[in-house]
């Protein structure tokens, strides 16, 4: 199953989305990701019971933050899906891809070559 | 612990908006166990602020700390040779902490982070509520462990009164009776006979009535 998705998406690997922490979101910003999501294994399915839960009002919460000071809580995401679905995967990198080329750049990209 | 609550990103901004060298002031103690004030939020703000500024186009340094306390001199102490450098510090610590540390640093603007609510407990992750409310007497002893001045809505000392109903108060039908819980936990003791002894009219001078209080140990003191 060779599939493509978008180059311009980094994957992080962690153990477990229950991992991922505002803090992570946010960082990601600061060094000038222009979206970030988060895909968790199916609500119900987590190894770890809730991890995927956590992960759903992390992303939340950083959406809210990211609406507060103005880069946009739309370019937080998260998805569900099962570790056999490749083509789901591969569809929602190419989704996210779309959503964030319309949104145009990282504001804060634009900001900072002004600064400079 | 005493329980604190974030402020709103927003009105820190309004605070803070002015000033060009912010330090944000964490607290190793109650705030990070309330989830309040602690390294991950002063973390979480500090990466909030600079991006609201810089998406601003103004030239805001943010930095972070955490101290191990800021109700104790000597953890205060550990910010003296950096805290002249900023123009505002932003303490995420209790009113104690905010007030101490600004007491310390008279010079530096210290604009509290977050609001401090109650003496409290952790019931689950999420959930704190209230159970002391330093009021300088403690009567546990006499209430079964439950205490009514923090739990009792009228802070009554002989209750309940005509406003609780099937054990929960009047005030709000998911708050339980104070001295429903206090009824139910002597008569599990069996001391249901302490219930009868009416609770003298107490000495409120120990709580705030009596102005701002302190304490004084001699014997601790060198």
């Amino acid at each position: 199953m060779r599939l493509k998705y978008p180059a311009s998406i980094k994957i992080v690997r962690i153990p477990c989305t229950g991992k991922v922490d505002i803090l992570h979101i946010l960082r990601a910003f600061e060094m000038g990701a222009d979206g970030v999501y988060a895909v968790g294994c199916m609500e119900g399915d987590c190894h770890y019971d809730s991890g995927n839960f956590w992960a759903r009002k992390r992303v939340e919460q950083a959406r809210k933050i990211l609406d507060t000071i103005g880069i946009g809580g739309e370019r937080v995401q998260m998805y569900n899906l099962s570790a056999g679905e490749g083509p789901l995967f591969a569809e929602y990198a190419v989704e996210m891809h779309e959503k964030i080329l319309k949104l145009g750049p990282n504001p804060l990209k634009l900001a900072k070559k002004k600064a400079a | 612990m005493i329980v604190a609550d974030k402020k709103p990103i927003e009105e820190i901004i309004g605070e803070i908006k002015d000033y060009t060298t912010i330090l944000i002031l964490g607290c190793n103690e109650c705030v990070t166990v309330c989830e309040a004030g602690g390294k991950k939020e002063v973390g979480i703000l500090a990466s909030a602020l600079r991006m609201y500024f810089l998406n601003q186009g103004k030239d805001v340094t943010i930095d972070e700390r955490t101290l191990e306390r800021q109700c104790d001199h000597e953890y205060l102490e550990e910010i003296r040779d950096v805290a002249d450098q900023y123009d505002a510090i932003v303490s995420l610590a209790c009113g104690v902490g905010v007030q101490f540390t600004a007491e310390k640093y008279h010079a530096v603007p210290v604009i509290p982070g977050v609001n401090t609510c109650f003496l409290g407990a952790t019931e689950t992750r999420g959930l704190w509520t209230e159970r002391c409310q330093a009021c300088g007497e403690c009567i546990l002893a006499r209430t079964g462990g439950i205490c009514p001045v923090s739990r009792c809505a009228k802070r009554i000392l002989n209750g309940p009164c005509g406003g609780a109903s099937n054990g929960k108060c009047e005030i709000n039908k998911e708050l339980d009776c104070a001295w429903q819980l206090i009824i139910d936990r002597l008569k599990a003791l069996g001391r249901l006979d302490d219930y009868e002894n009416i609770s003298p009219i107490k000495d409120w001078s120990t709580d705030r009535a009596g102005g701002p209080r302190r304490v004084v140990r001699e014997d601790v003191q060198l």
